[in-house]
């Protein structure tokens, strides 16, 4: 692995063109990565740090300190610099601010309080993770049950997808019957039309069925995807019919058949599906906007968008909720890499 | 009593008609070798048999039972692909045992099973491997034994030497001669190599596009081939074919070839070189192996004689190493004795001569 990363053209200097790879290859790290390293450290500012102008990539928040000794009220005060009147500039703490004056101490020498205005003082700010926007978020609104709900949603869904459209597939890439074109045309052409057309349809049949405002009425009605169907049948057909005849002479059923051969010899493509519907499932937002209507059913997207009101957006919790919504589809992708990768570089029948 | 007997098999895929009513009777035991040309349908024959393709019409009976409208599963065969469609997500071990779980054995005979299999394949060592990690050899041992595990009344192969190399086809030749005296099962083999075919088989079928030419042992097709196709396709190198027509009258008479005659034939290894021969060949190409010289050249001066049927050049096989330069001709004759000759239809006729040597 070092050598792959530090392979470079020239012998043992850079060649000019590995420079230039280099520089390259460091644009697009940045221009991938920096909106989402953004991202994150914002999300560890307080509001305050968020709506501050020159914006600052660290969390910075205002250096609090307890004042000592008889002074002491219990209270944290806030540190500023000063410029002292030798010209100076030294620490002081504010003990109350009236207006545009605040009257500041030096904590070296507690007695004596200066009023100072404060266009002349500079806040002494330090790095400091607002865990706060992580931690009060499970106190509001029922995070836990909307995070479980997704996850639900999620998970079932993508699991009756891999299921229903491996099914469709297998039957499409290896049966032989009449109107198997007709079928696949059909399916595929579904494609076709806009989701957007579906809604009512969908709705009222959902409601009819009485799963309004349930789970179940956001997992099932897309679980059935052309898409899908469509992948898995390419890929299936790769599979040789030579190993399914096979296995019609080992005695197996049909079943067995499926379940034990042309699963295990999809999984590349089962992946790539996965990881489509667990992205299409986690950021769906418009059909679980129509279907769920009671808080406690809702999904995390649906509580995200109750962070955005009309005149105010609380950025803060939006930052760490993002943040939080991220990391499922981020880790899906991390751990089913290895499957395709693997599925590709084996080699079936000769 | 594992006998297979094929009644009028006919295949047909949509308006081709593959198979034209094969007629074919297999005892217990026999090594029945399948082979023709490509697209003569020895493959869907052997599919037929397996249950993988249903008939279109005829009766198909193994051991005396009428298995046409049964699945591949419930005819008791095991099947050994040219490609060996091994699993590949599986070990070695899961796919021999495969089989024998889906009919519902208990493990500990499966166990047993599988290692007296990959015992007698000498693949013990190779239990837990998967296929892509097997050469082609080893991976052909575990297409047989996934076979062989289930106890079968009837093997089925499918050319399954063909995608080895020269030598190790050889050798498996040689082992799975050894396997049928070791098991005894009846085995139908489908190759289009001929060598093959006359090493190994009881029994030789030759097809042709959907039509059983000849039956019978390999010698026999050797000696009495029933037309000009089967004794062109068996024996190599192939047999040298001559139009009578472009005979020399006195040859004609001295052979004693009857009217009907239309076409003669002679094996390379059967033309003797005799300075007092009737026939003048003219050495275009000699190929010297050491062990044998294959010499090919021109019968007649003008060269608008037609050599052969098929405008192949005449062949003979000399044993050991010849003097023969190219491009120098030679005396050569005929035996009447290995003569075979043809109708116009292709049919064989018997000589005379041969008749009293029969």
């Amino acid at each position: 692995m070092k050598n792959f990363l530090t392979r470079t053209r020239g012998r043992r200097r850079l060649h000019w063109t590995d420079w230039l790879s280099y520089l390259y290859l460091l644009m697009g790290l940045l221009l991938m990565f920096a909106p989402v390293l953004w991202l994150v450290l914002s999300s560890l500012k307080s509001e305050a740090a968020i709506s501050e102008f020159p914006p600052t990539l660290l969390p910075y928040t205002q250096k609090m300190v307890k004042l000592g000794g008889e002074a002491d009220d219990g209270k944290l005060h806030p540190v500023f610099t000063v410029k002292g009147a030798d010209g100076k500039p030294r620490e002081m703490v504010e003990l109350r601010r009236k207006g545009i004056i605040a009257t500041m101490i030096d904590p070296a020498h507690p007695g004596q309080a200066l009023k100072i205005n404060i266009r002349e003082r500079q806040p002494v700010r330090e790095v400091s993770v607002a865990s706060g926007n992580y931690t009060e978020l499970f106190g509001k609104f029922n995070f836990l049950q909307n995070l479980n709900n997704s996850v639900f949603i999620t998970v079932m869904a993508t699991a009756i997808t891999l299921l229903f459209n491996s099914m469709a597939a297998f039957a499409l890439s290896k049966y032989r019957f009449t109107g198997q074109k007709a079928v696949l045309l059909l399916i595929v052409a579904t494609l076709m039309i806009p989701p957007t057309i579906i809604l009512v349809p969908a709705f009222l049949i959902v409601s009819g069925v009485g799963l309004f405002n349930s789970l179940w009425g956001v997992i099932w009605p897309a679980v059935a995807t052309p898409t899908g169907v469509f992948l898995l049948r390419q890929y299936m057909l790769t599979i040789p019919d030579e190993l399914i005849e096979a296995a019609r002479m080992d005695n197996a059923s049909e079943w067995r058949i499926y379940w034990k051969i042309v699963l295990p010899l999809s999984a590349p493509a089962l992946a790539v599906l996965a990881i489509f519907s667990v992205m299409w499932r986690w950021n769906d937002f418009l059909w679980p906007l129509l279907v769920l209507s009671k808080p406690e059913n809702f999904t995390l997207q649906l509580a995200l968008n109750s962070f955005q009101g009309e005149l105010t957006t609380e950025w803060h919790y939006l930052l760490a909720m993002t943040v939080i919504t991220l990391v499922p589809v981020t880790l899906v992708f991390a751990f089913l890499q290895k499957y395709i990768a693997t599925g590709i570089a084996s080699a079936g029948v000769k | 009593m594992a006998t297979l007997k094929l009644q009028q098999v006919v295949k047909r895929f949509d308006s081709t008609t593959t198979l034209h009513g094969i007629d074919l009777e297999v005892q217990d035991g026999e090594f029945v070798v399948f082979v023709g040309p490509s697209g003569c349908g020895k493959s869907t024959l052997l599919r037929v048999i397996a249950g993988l393709e249903p008939a279109t019409s005829g009766q198909v009976l193994i051991a005396g039972q009428d298995v046409t409208q049964r699945s591949a599963a419930e005819r008791g065969c095991a099947m050994v692909f040219q490609s060996y469609a091994l699993y590949p997500h599986m070990s070695v071990y899961d796919n021999m045992a495969f089989g024998l779980i889906n009919s519902g054995v208990k493990k500990a005979e499966v166990v047993s099973k599988v290692g007296e299999a990959a015992r007698m394949l000498r693949l013990e060592e190779l239990l837990q491997r998967k296929p892509t990690q097997l050469s082609g050899g080893q991976r052909q041992r575990v297409a047989i034994g996934r076979a062989i595990v289930r106890d079968p009344k009837l093997f089925l192969f499918d050319e399954p030497l063909s995608n080895l190399d020269a030598e190790l086809r050889i050798s498996m030749r040689a082992e799975i001669r050894d396997l049928h005296a070791r098991l005894g099962t009846t085995m139908i083999y489908v190759t289009h190599d001929q060598v093959e075919a006359m090493t190994m088989a009881d029994k030789i079928v030759v097809l042709r596009a959907g039509k059983v030419e000849q039956i019978g042992a390999p010698l026999a097709l050797y000696n009495h081939p029933a037309n000009s196709f089967v004794a062109g396709f068996i024996g190599s190198p192939r047999m040298n074919f001559l139009p009578v027509a472009a005979l020399d009258a006195n040859l004609i008479r001295r052979l004693q070839l009857p009217a009907t005659a239309h076409t003669i034939g002679i094996r390379p290894e059967h033309v003797v070189p005799d300075a007092a021969g009737a026939i003048t060949l003219q050495i275009t190409q000699i190929e010297r192996m050491g062990g044998s010289s294959l010499v090919r050249g021109k019968i007649g001066e003008d060269r608008a004689v037609v050599h052969d049927l098929d405008g192949n050049a005449f062949e003979f096989v000399v044993n050991g190493q010849t003097d023969l330069q190219e491009r120098g001709s030679v005396q050569l004759d005929f035996p009447t004795a290995q003569l075979h000759c043809f109708g116009a239809d292709g049919v064989r006729i018997e000589l005379d001569t041969q008749r009293h040597a029969a």
